[in-house]
């Protein structure tokens, strides 16, 4: 639905045109637009409110700047709030403490926390780990069976509980079982419940109590809605939470959740799951959710990479150097390099405001040519890359015989080389707009 | 409602009632949850101006995963009214027509009775939304109204599903169907089809593997079970019951739509409405895609599996 929050605000925008300040009247629009995607990305409705109003006071008064239009700029003072809220990098495990160290992983049924074990396993062995399971869910049918599947499947030991113990008595006899078996890091996976259960939820701090694990991770679901808070909450009050496992990532949910557990709890979220292999676990990492959250990583990307590939200083020395004239290929080939770093070709045309996907359908580009042309111009002296009109017959031959290629793609680049030389006069201060023309099509 | 009133047996016993109504109120104490509460208190009180209200309205519905399209319909259409002031009384009746206008009207086909034998009910759904757990109740409904229930554990994939579904079949009586762990689902739906025609089964449940709807070949295999059912019983798998969890929020939509555009759901089954969360993005989907919601989980026991009833949700809402 709200694939192009960047368009809708686009459009909220348009009767701001160029440099202009951020002002309430004209902010209003866009905030709005920014609200329904939160909300429709499942952010809590209080969370998403008070988001908008730091975002209000944040953006009044910015001046637009001259790289962005009004929205793009209103997406990007979101996007660092965003950020901001979720935590500034990845948090790893903290298995500090004494050994074995206890991970325990608690969540509603079917959060994936059973899966999110097998997963954590992996990861902890290749860190030099030796992970041991530790299966207390006496509920659920076959639960137990579960993990012990897992732990044969993955070379990961198991204690042998059985639906008759006390969830405790588990944990504690494990314990021990581990440091005979030599094992460091516990890995507790205790029973879903509902955060409203409180018999259920006085077993989960009782276990706490009886073991002291270094880690009581929530596996959260990426799809929940507004309920996440209250889950969260109620977990994070009762257990003290030191992370969260956002699970089921892998699917098409916004997992607006995300916002609102870490804005209910404060605490980090530390993975994401990616997939149903037990190799599908990955760090998270604060950006890319917020840009899913909004639902326009392309724009935010673009925005991003824009910033970052046009490095001010040398745009300068480049200008200078077209001023009088000496744009060498090596100049050339530096240039095609900062466009490269911003993604494949394909992409960074896909992520321009205005192209639509059924265009790109068409479109083929091969961002092997790049790798062509930077080689060609690698096999050059030089001399050559400083002057292209010494750069006659025999050297046309050596270098396409040290890049691999014949004399026509040598030439196809010389000429291509002109040409830009011609389009490069027109590159003036270095803004992107001027960097966009300057790819070839 | 035979399954409420079991479950509030104690209950009754310390207050005896013959009201009917009041039955289906207690029944529904945890049902109500599902869209709203304090509609009553928003609308009595008389002190907050209109725009309050209607601010506090749209926090509720938003708030119970209705979605943001219905929230900001049902709010236009109530704060139309308030231009006309009219009074609370009347702006409750719009919301109640409103919420209710979202279920599509019952069109009860599937009375027990008319039914052929083997009946086949396909359960699908992504993963953790509790379609195991959705299947026991549902075995234990009917086995304890005397019917022959057949189970075919045609998830191969995640580990131990197999046994899960033994352990339930154990406790309702009911026959199961199986393969080894990796096998061909299809395979497994197909023996089940066979073995409840040749044991002569009054129904066959059918368990397949939670999936994401984004999962491509995923999705293929369930059609591949979808059709391979079909292939042995025309017209068979009678009902594919896709189960929601009322904890997931908007992206339910997405997975009702996938699942739908895949093998062709007929009913819903909302579980996990025992938290608190509402789960009042079934009503967005049983609305768009004019899907019956058949049943709701509300519990871990076997008979927290309840009919849902519009009308009588919707009025137990509001009394």
């Amino acid at each position: 639905m709200f694939d192009n929050l960047s368009d809708k605000l686009n459009s909220a925008f348009k009767a701001l045109r160029g440099h202009g300040t951020l002002s309430e009247k004209n902010i209003q629009d866009g905030l709005k637009q920014v609200r329904m995607a939160l909300l429709e990305a499942d952010v809590n409705y209080r969370v998403a409110k008070k988001v908008i109003s730091d975002i209000k006071e944040r953006a009044l008064g910015q001046e637009v700047m001259k790289s962005l239009s009004p929205g793009q700029q209103v997406v990007k003072i979101v996007y660092d709030e965003f950020t901001e809220m979720m935590g500034s990098s990845h948090e790893d495990l903290d298995l500090k403490g004494k050994i074995p160290c206890a991970v325990m992983l608690v969540g509603l049924q079917g959060s994936g926390k059973t899966t999110t074990c097998g997963k954590l396993a992996l990861f902890l062995r290749k860190n030099g780990k030796k992970p041991f399971f530790v299966p207390v869910d006496v509920y659920r049918p076959a639960a137990i069976d579960q993990l012990k599947k897992i732990g044969k499947q993955l070379d990961v030991p198991v204690f042998q509980s059985t639906c008759d113990m006390k969830p405790l008595d588990i944990c504690r006899k494990a314990e021990k079982q581990a440091e005979e078996l030599g094992c460091d890091v516990l890995l507790i996976d205790t029973a879903g419940r509902l955060h409203v259960d409180e018999k259920l939820m006085a077993e989960l701090s009782a276990i706490k109590k009886g073991i002291e694990p270094c880690e009581i991770l929530l596996v959260a679901d990426a799809m929940t809605g507004q309920d996440a808070v209250n889950i969260a909450g109620s977990f994070d009050k009762i257990l003290d939470l030191t992370g969260v496992v956002l699970s089921k990532m892998d699917g098409d949910a916004r997992g607006g959740a995300a916002l609102s557990i870490k804005a209910v709890t404060g605490k980090p979220l530390k993975f994401i799951g990616v997939g149903e292999k037990f190799t599908a676990l990955e760090p998270f990492h604060p950006e890319r959710m917020a840009s899913r959250i909004l639902g326009m990583g392309d724009t935010l990307s673009f925005i991003e990479k824009a910033q970052e590939a046009v490095d001010e200083e040398k745009a300068e020395e480049l200008a200078k150097k077209l001023k009088k004239n000496q744009f060498t290929l090596e100049d050339f080939r530096d240039q095609m390099a900062s466009v490269r770093k911003m993604g494949s070709i394909k992409d960074l045309i896909a992520m321009l405001p205005g192209v639509n996907k059924k265009q790109m359908k068409g479109l083929n580009i091969d961002d092997s040519q790049f790798a062509r042309i930077e080689a060609i111009i690698n096999s050059m002296t030089p001399e050559e890359r400083k002057t292209h009109s010494i750069i006659k017959g025999s050297r046309k031959k050596r270098i396409a015989k040290g890049s691999g290629v014949t004399v026509q793609e040598v030439n196809k680049l010389l000429k291509s080389y002109v040409q830009a030389m011609k389009m490069v006069k027109k590159f003036n201060k270095g803004g992107m707009r001027s960097l966009k023309n300057m790819l070839p099509f | 409602m035979a399954f409420n009133l079991f479950k509030n047996k104690k209950e009754q016993s310390n207050r005896p009632s013959n009201n009917i109504l009041e039955k289906f109120k207690r029944g529904l104490s945890k049902t109500r949850k599902i869209l709203t509460t304090d509609i009553n208190e928003l609308f009595s009180s008389g002190k907050n101006s209109d725009e309050a209200i209607l601010e506090r309205l749209e926090e509720i519905l938003i708030s119970s995963d209705l979605g943001i399209e219905i929230t900001m319909n049902i709010v236009e259409k109530i704060s139309k009214k308030f231009q006309k002031n009219s009074n609370p009384e009347e702006l409750k009746q719009v919301l109640k027509k409103e919420l209710l206008a979202l279920f599509p009207k019952k069109s009860d086909s599937t009375d027990s009775r008319q039914i052929k034998k083997p009946y086949v009910i396909m359960v699908i759904g992504v993963n953790g939304t509790g379609k195991t757990t959705t299947l026991g109740k549902l075995a234990m409904k009917y086995t304890s109204a005397g019917k022959k229930v057949l189970i075919a554990a045609a998830d191969t994939f995640r580990a131990a599903a197999i046994e899960q579904v033994e352990i339930w079949a154990d406790r309702s009586n009911a026959s199961i169907v199986k393969h080894r762990q990796g096998a061909d689902p299809a395979a497994v739906a197909f023996d089940g089809v066979e073995a409840s025609i040749a044991r002569d089964v009054d129904v066959l449940l059918i368990d397949t593997a939670g999936r994401l709807h984004t999962q491509k070949n995923l999705m293929e295999e369930l059609k591949k079970i979808k059709r391979s059912v079909g292939k042995r019983l025309k017209g068979a798998p009678h009902e594919i019951l896709m189960v929601l969890d009322a904890t997931t929020g908007q992206n339910a939509i997405s997975q009702a739509k996938l699942f739908n555009e895949a093998v062709g759901i007929t009913a819903l089954a909302l579980t996990k409405l025992d938290g608190t969360a509402k789960g009042g993005i079934v009503a967005s989907i049983a609305n768009s895609m004019n899907l019956p919601l058949k049943y709701i989980g509300v519990g871990e026991k076997i008979e927290d599996l309840e009919d849902f009833n519009a009308e009588l949700f919707i009025n137990a809402l509001f009394d």
